[in-house]
């Protein structure tokens, strides 16, 4: 009781702000200008529509992670049934009256933004495990209840999602679960039951896939099967990236990307804009901004002192680096196309909310961390 | 002890970074996977990407090579170039198709019938294909549309290249035409091919087609850099082709518009040639169109007008047309008599104007008959009853011999038209081969007046006189002026050796293995090799042509010039059409009471100026009667235009 008294109650605001890791900001910060010069870029070398909102909702963002990160940490444990609760709300009403894009019903209209509250959830199921992994004993993790009641909780989001139809965020949100289910604790053999479940089953899923789905697949494999239809997007995408060299063809010179070679280039092919301009060397200075950036997560996971922070960090860590893996193994042509943002990079405001959130706890994980939370 | 609690935490915690620890060695090993796919597209395969990425922004569009001109041989333009305003529509990049044509047919003025052809072709065209609405505007229809451009989008004026030919039919003929290239064209021509772009012009026929590789020139390439619909964004290279070669030829343009107002309103032909240097002054045939009729397409009607004439327009009858050489073969026949020691040239034979040999009736032009003649008088009175005689003791194969030697029988130019004819010189030989019969005396008769079977087309008649005017030597013809070619003065000297020669082997002659010998080890023929056993044979005969002309009783002495520097020598030729039946001799109708196609086809060779020859030529009216009355007088004129400009010829020569 007095430690947590004297150690997180009364901290004074200069002592918080000491507490804040300054380099995570710094390279949250240069991700999101370059973020910004990128989609300058692909603006054509103009401020406009695109350039100005992500540079907006940057700025925006990240001043609402600073306000979350000042918050104690307690309070996100206790908000964090609520958050999960709102959240999957929220997909039922996309689900239900939500708007109709390019064919899938993903987001909602609230007037000053349009919220993907799939996005959302990628964070929503990672702080909703992390709570409910906090007190179970490293004994009882193992039981049936507490394997059960988080599938119930991961299924119903995953399901919510495919029925959008978007397959590449419920693959997401599936595997943020799946990772805290795993850092939590839960007998190996499980994993393995279930992988070779999915194996198996795979072909029987595959069949349930939609067409334009079992088309990416198969131009994954091949994509000069169909050059100018499914398999256009990898073929440009490589070529792009390809054609960067070790120096990339100079900022706003990038011709796949202006000449509209490139398809998505605001949001999933991004990074591929950003490395056909600035070549390997800028490519690796992303990747390495990236590295820090989950290497400091994981590194204020170690030195939290609750299992909430702990798990968070770490589920967090996990899956933005799973988004980043999955982002540019596919527009590298190492997966299939499947719609997936790049964390901070891509254009796309639910994406950056979301992010920015995870960001806020990490850092109120970092500012109380040694605030014990019974 | 550690309560149990804490234990439970310990394991915990325990678990969870352990199970962290393993998901960092994963992330390590994708991070270094990705970097490692990066590196593989952007360092080592970097380069196949670039031209990737080159190739998708990059287009190239090839425009229509420039052609080369044609120049007469004093560097006058005679197929050239002319700038030609088009107006050219892209549906494609037309919002309001229907409208933009309504608007256009509004400034232009073209009617309705044009206007639904353009739609009807836009339907079985590409979109993006172009569609030529007009071909040919005027400079005012131009800039007119230029002035309303704002308000024709869509709508491209454009300045195209365009054949011209400035002396119109003069030289249909010598160059053909050009015309869109065809499916044909592509498939035969690999240059045409190769540099093909749409409306593209290339040789039809004649000379034209002939040089079409030289001619054609290369396509000028304008690099665009398109975006990933196509449209181009802005120019980045433009690579400029090379016009086609330009072709000198050895007409005289003078003397070829000279030989058109001749024939007008004639079927005939008329060849002029340097008995030298072999050079082509002029060649003609008539009647010829106008190959300017081509550039825009011809209208069908026009073109069928042309097709169906019966005086046979698009026929070069030059090269092409096969005719009997009627009296013109005389001079050979006399010559090969006496190359051959047949006859003395002052053997008698008396003309009746008739003759019955083995049963058969043979008849002379001249229904009284001549009298008693000798081979001088024969040739110059034309005698046919001399010359059955001379054929009958001559026979056929000897003949032939001697007139294929003189440019009978085989291809004047060569190549250099493509359905050049060869003609037929016939020996008892050809006609086993070909006709799988045996000669008959009486054939060997009629082909001594230049009848039967034998056929020559205009140009070889030429040629044969050109090479007994130069004193019997050979000369290559040529109408393409060439790089490095002789000079009269060195080819006369060359001739000269060869007369030298030729006379001291004649002198030898009784020592035939020393000739033999010789022979053998000549392996390379001299080049203006003489064609005569004898020089004087050849003075004989082109005395007996001088008479001819010159001499009263000569066949063709009304049409002489006695001014010594325009005099010439030559011979008639009438060739029968179809054979004369005994009534139609006894009728002896006059030409105009003949209907035109039963009409004798007239001929006259000549060369000249008499001293000092220099220049030979043919001329045939198709059914135009006799020669001496139809062909000597064209003859006449056109000679002393040719030895006029035998001044600036020279000139020219030294220039070149």
């Amino acid at each position: 009781m007095y430690s947590n008294f004297s150690f997180t109650n009364q901290q004074t605001f200069f002592q918080k702000l000491r507490s804040i890791d300054y380099l995570l900001l710094i390279c949250i910060l240069l991700v999101g200008s370059i973020s910004c010069f990128a989609m300058y870029s692909t603006d054509g070398g103009e401020v406009l529509y695109h350039t100005k909102n992500h540079a907006i909702r940057f700025a925006l963002f990240f001043t609402l992670m600073l306000v979350i990160s000042f918050i104690n940490i307690k309070m996100w444990f206790s908000l964090s049934y609520l958050f999960y609760g709102v959240t999957l709300i929220l997909l039922l009403w996309a689900s239900l009256y939500g708007i109709t894009a390019s064919g899938s019903q993903r987001w909602i209209n609230l007037y000053f933004i349009n919220l993907q509250p799939s996005e959302l959830m990628k964070i929503a199921i990672i702080v909703c495990f992390a709570k409910y992994y906090h007190r179970a004993q490293i004994h009882s993790i193992n039981k049936f209840t507490n394997i059960f009641v988080p599938l119930v909780i991961l299924i119903i989001p995953i399901f919510l999602v495919i029925t959008q139809p978007d397959l590449g965020t419920s693959i997401l949100i599936a595997l943020s679960g799946i990772m805290v289910l795993w850092l939590a604790g839960i007998n190996i053999k499980y994993f393995v039951i279930a992988s070779i479940t999915f194996i198996i089953s795979a072909p029987f899923i595959i069949s349930f896939l939609k067409p334009y789905q079992k088309l990416r697949i198969l131009s994954f494999f091949n994509p000069d099967r169909d050059p100018l239809g499914a398999g256009y997007q990898i073929i440009q995408s490589k070529i792009a990236v390809g054609s960067g060299g070790l120096f990339g063809k100079g900022f706003l010179k990038g011709t796949q990307g202006y000449l509209e070679f490139l398809p998505e280039k605001h949001t999933d092919f991004i990074f591929t804009l950003y490395s056909e301009e600035f070549g390997f060397l800028g490519s690796l200075l992303l990747l390495i901004l990236y590295a820090i950036i989950i290497y400091r997560i994981i590194n204020i996971g170690m030195i939290s002192r609750s299992y909430f922070s702990k798990l968070f960090c770490y589920g967090f860590a996990s899956s933005i680096f799973i988004y980043i893996a999955v982002n540019m193994s596919m527009v590298l042509g190492l997966l299939p196309i499947v719609g997936s943002p790049l964390p901070i990079m891509s254009y796309g405001g639910s994406s950056m909310l979301a992010t920015m959130i995870g960001f806020g706890i990490v850092m109120s994980s970092r500012i109380y961390n040694n605030q014990i939370i019974s | 002890m550690i309560s149990g609690g804490h234990d439970t935490g310990f394991n915990k915690l325990k678990t969870i970074n352990r199970r962290m620890f393993i998901f960092s060695a994963a992330k390590a090993v994708i991070f270094f996977g990705i970097v490692g796919r990066l590196f593989s597209l952007q360092i080592s395969e970097n380069k196949k990407y670039l031209t990737l990425s080159d190739k998708n922004r990059l287009r190239e569009t090839r425009l229509p090579p420039i052609r080369g001109e044609f120049k007469d041989y004093f560097g006058n333009t005679i197929a050239g170039n002319l700038k030609v305003y088009q107006l050219h529509v892209i549906p494609e990049q037309v919002e309001d198709f229907r409208s933009l044509l309504i608007r256009l047919r509004d400034i232009l003025k073209f009617d309705n019938k044009t206007l639904s052809k353009i739609f009807a072709k836009k339907k079985t065209q590409k979109p993006w294909e172009t569609i030529v609405i007009s071909e040919n505007l005027s400079w005012d229809e131009f800039s007119k549309i230029n002035f309303y451009l704002h308000e024709l989008p869509g709508a491209k004026p454009v300045i195209t290249v365009g054949r011209s030919y400035p002396y119109g039919e003069s030289y249909t003929h010598v160059l053909g035409y050009v015309s869109q290239a065809s499916v044909n064209d592509l498939v035969n021509n690999k240059v045409i091919k190769e540099r093909n772009v749409p409306g593209l012009r290339v040789g039809k026929s004649g000379l034209e087609k002939k040089f079409e590789n030289e001619l054609i020139g290369t396509n000028s390439i304008q690099r665009y850099e398109v975006n990933a619909f196509g449209k181009r964004i802005n120019q980045i290279d433009f690579k400029e082709g090379s016009k086609g070669q330009t072709i000198n030829l050895t007409i005289d343009t003078e003397i070829q518009k000279l030989t058109s107002d001749l024939l007008r309103d004639k079927a005939g032909s008329i060849s002029v040639m340097d008995i030298y240097t072999g050079d082509i002054i002029a060649m003609n045939s008539s009647p010829s169109f106008d190959p300017n009729l081509f550039l825009y397409g011809i209208d069908e009607k026009l073109w069928n007008s042309i097709k169906s004439d019966p005086l046979n327009p698009l026929l070069n009858k030059t090269v092409s047309g096969l005719y009997s050489p009627g009296s013109t073969i005389k001079p050979i026949v006399a010559l090969s008599a006496l190359e051959n020691d047949v006859i003395r040239p002052d053997k008698q034979v008396k003309c009746e104007g008739k003759v019955e040999m083995y049963g058969e009736k043979y008849h002379c032009w001249k229904k009284k008959g001549h009298g008693f003649m000798s081979l001088k008088n024969s040739i110059k009175q034309s005698c046919d009853i001399y010359f059955y005689e001379l054929a009958r003791l001559l026979g056929v194969d000897r003949l032939s011999i001697t007139a294929k030697k003189f440019g009978l029988g085989t291809k004047v130019l060569g190549e250099y038209f493509e359905n050049e004819k060869e003609g037929i010189v016939p020996s008892t030989e050809w006609k086993k081969e070909i006709l799988g019969q045996n000669w008959y005396l009486g054939e060997t008769f009629i082909t001594g007046i230049g009848q039967g079977y034998i056929q020559t087309n205009p140009l070889q008649l030429c040629l044969m006189t050109a090479q007994l005017a130069n004193g019997g030597y050979k000369i290559y013809p040529k109408i393409r002026v060439g790089q490095n070619q002789k000079s009269y003065e060195s080819i006369k000297r060359i001739m000269k050796e060869n007369e030298i020669e030729a006379r001291e082997e004649a002198k030898e002659k009784d020592n035939a293995l020393i000739k033999a010998t010789e022979e053998f080890l000549k392996v390379e023929k001299k080049e203006h090799q003489p064609l005569y056993r004898n020089p004087e044979n050849i003075n004989f005969v082109l005395d007996a042509m001088f008479k001819s002309t010159n001499e009263i009783y000569g066949t063709s002495y009304s049409s002489r010039i006695d001014d010594p520097k325009y005099q010439f020598a030559g011979k008639t030729g009438t060739s029968q059409v179809k054979r004369i039946t005994e009534e139609e001799r006894e009728l002896d109708l006059d030409i105009s009471q003949i209907p035109y196609k039963n009409r004798d086809h007239a001929w006259f060779i000549a060369f000249g100026p008499y001293e000092n020859p220099r220049y030979a030529m043919s001329v045939l009216v198709e059914h135009g009667g006799s020669g001496s009355k139809a062909a000597a007088p064209i003859a006449q004129k056109l000679m002393r235009a040719v030895v006029d400009r035998h001044e600036e010829r020279t000139k020219r020569n030294i220039m070149v």
